[in-house]
């Protein structure tokens, strides 16, 4: 039975080493790529035979990357913030609620979170040239949230559907006051279903191309992976291959972090969405 | 659509409500109408009237450089754009994409799945990782990918064709940006399906396994139908999120080599033709495509019974 466990921890061992190689390489190739001295760069190593830091320096001191980062840090926030209160909002009245076109609602999300996002470009594109909204922060914030919403409320109505409402009550019973009962008894309950949510929304914003490459024109209100695809070619970098390399890897550390604190919550939050929705 | 988009705004809620609601009740819907009003007031705006808005501009002559030469055409757009070889080259490529990266990822989801769902070690470290290519930019993995394949910079180029450029012919091309979605979603229908394998009762596998059910019994015959629904559920999302394939050829080949999906085409018209008329038009495909294919599956595989076969000659 002892040997028996022990290759089964073998065999687990080696899907386990193939499915983390198979995950990790592009994004060490892109981590490599961005240390290699413009010398190194076309030698086709996977390591760098020389490393630098010059790729960072360069790109920190260019606006097109700085303003940039600024522009997806704000972008992303501010489109989290309104979709998971909104979201939030929604997710509740869906779960603890009952009144009539609650499934319309859930069908409606249904429907986004399946829909063809190119179909808007041309439309928004023409819209918000004529409301002024091309271009600018808004412009962008107002699809993330919509695109963002139906997995929000997804998400956060899995979540609530398992939080015990009763302790509510049972609070409200031993004297607390409807704000303190919500405050000390639901607020600590639902804080991590919402704080998963604000993840995945975040993920989903900071990652969008399309939207970001067909909706602004300038620095203005590009996004780094915009800005990304728009840095080939310009006369600014000689090669930009490191350039580009290192910031992707910049705008790839939040991911990164997110998923090393919180690969539970993730992994729960899109599970749990997913069934139960 | 609009069929489908509008009841999210239900203006008579009472008229077939049961006579006399108690204070309570009354008290409650209003408190969800209002909770959810914002959510259903962004979602319908953002949605519902721009793609209403481009059915309209589908049936104009709009070129944004000859503004004056607007005018109502009818369904010339649509005849244009149908009888246009780019076309349907893109919706080729873009069904070809579709299919073969879905159907891997299925197949390697499920394995995937299971390795997450049973493994005995390091079942932190493998959930970790395969997140990454979930999580990460799909512009940012895309690059990555670009430069292992070019000539020179890359490892992969160096090793599988070291006197070719593979970004730049057609196959190899497909294939690569093929790869790269896979890699890079994968991992989502993956959690979608262990989402499913957690249903799976233990006792039954046991049971089974007792009766000298093999491992692929077991897969087959106890855990496939317990899991159908997840399974379909990934399958819809991921089939749907395919077809809108627009990032990873944009960075890996540009389109070039007639390697554009139907996103990247209404893109082109869009920014590089600056045809609102005709970029309208393929929208508007598109989301019937879209429509198209999210009905089959309903029909094929949800609940429905059969007997609604009548509905097939609608296109």
């Amino acid at each position: 039975m002892a040997t028996e466990t022990t290759s089964a921890k073998v065999k687990w061992g080696l899907l386990d080493a193939i499915v983390v190689v198979f995950a990790l390489i592009p994004v060490l190739w892109i981590v490599s790529l961005s240390f290699k001295t413009t010398a190194t760069l076309t030698d086709g190593n996977f390591i760098p035979r020389e490393w630098t830091w010059d790729n960072y320096k360069l790109i920190f001191q260019t606006d097109q990357f700085v303003r940039a980062l600024i522009n997806s840090i704000g972008i992303a926030l501010i489109s989290t913030v309104i979709a998971v209160v909104l979201g939030t909002m929604a997710a509740y009245a869906i779960s603890r609620l009952d009144f009539p076109g609650k499934k319309a609602l859930v069908g409606v999300s249904l429907l986004i979170a399946m829909f063809p996002q190119v179909s808007l470009v041309s439309p928004l594109f023409n819209i918000e040239r004529q409301l002024g909204l091309f271009d600018t922060w808004p412009g962008l914030i107002l699809p993330y949230i919509t695109f963002a919403l139906p997995l929000a409320i997804y998400t956060l109505s899995a979540f609530f559907k398992q939080i015990p409402w009763d302790l509510e009550k049972a609070a409200k019973m031993d004297g607390a006051t409807q704000g303190e009962a919500f405050r000390k008894v639901i607020a600590p309950l639902a804080a991590p279903g919402v704080f998963t949510t604000a993840i995945l929304v975040f993920i989903f914003c900071w990652n969008d191309f399309l939207f970001a490459i067909s909706l602004t024109s300038t620095e203005q209100s590009r996004t780094v992976p915009v800005a990304l695809s728009f840095f080939t070619g310009a006369s600014q970098f000689e090669d930009p291959t490191g350039a580009i390399s290192a910031a992707a890897v910049t705008i790839t550390i939040p991911i990164i972090l997110f998923v090393l604190f919180f690969q539970r919550r993730i992994v729960a939050g899109l599970t749990s969405g997913a069934v139960k929705g | 659509m609009s069929v489908a988009t509008r009841p999210s705004v239900d203006s008579q809620p009472s008229r077939r409500s049961r006579p006399a609601l108690s204070e309570g009740k009354k008290q409650e819907r209003k408190l969800g109408w209002l909770l959810c009003a914002p959510a259903a007031i962004v979602m319908v705006a953002v949605t519902a009237y721009p793609i209403i808005y481009s059915i309209w501009l589908s049936l104009q002559r709009y070129d944004l450089k000859f503004p004056d030469d607007r005018e109502f055409i009818g369904l010339a757009n649509y005849a244009t754009v149908l009888s246009n070889n780019y076309w349907w080259t893109a919706f080729g490529v873009t069904m070809l994409i579709t299919v073969i990266s879905v159907t891997v990822e299925l197949v390697l989801g499920m394995g995937l799945a299971l390795i997450m769902h049973r493994t005995l070690i390091g079942r932190g470290l493998v959930r970790t990782s395969a997140l990454i290519p979930y999580g990460i930019v799909t512009v940012v993995a895309a690059f990555s990918w670009r430069y292992a394949w070019t000539p020179g910079t890359g490892y992969l180029a160096n090793l599988f064709s070291p006197e070719g450029a593979p970004l730049t012919e057609r196959a190899s091309a497909l294939a690569i940006i093929i790869f790269a979605e896979i890699w890079k979603t994968t991992p989502f229908m993956a959690l979608l399906l262990m989402a499913g394998l957690a249903l799976v009762p233990d006792d039954l596998l046991k049971a089974a396994s007792m009766d000298g059910a093999s491992w692929w019994q077991r897969f087959t015959k106890v855990m496939l139908p317990v899991m159908k629904p997840a399974i379909l559920v990934a399958l819809l999302f991921r089939t749907l999120d395919a077809f809108r394939i627009f990032d990873n050829i944009y960075v890996l080949s540009a389109g070039a080599n007639e390697t554009s999906s139907v996103s990247m085409i209404a893109y082109n018209n869009l920014m590089k033709g600056l045809n609102l008329g005709i970029g309208s038009t393929m929208s508007v495909l598109i989301f019937l495509t879209v429509a198209i294919i999210a009905f089959i599956f309903v029909k094929l595989f949800g609940t429905a019974a059969p007997g609604s076969s009548d509905e097939d000659g609608r296109r």
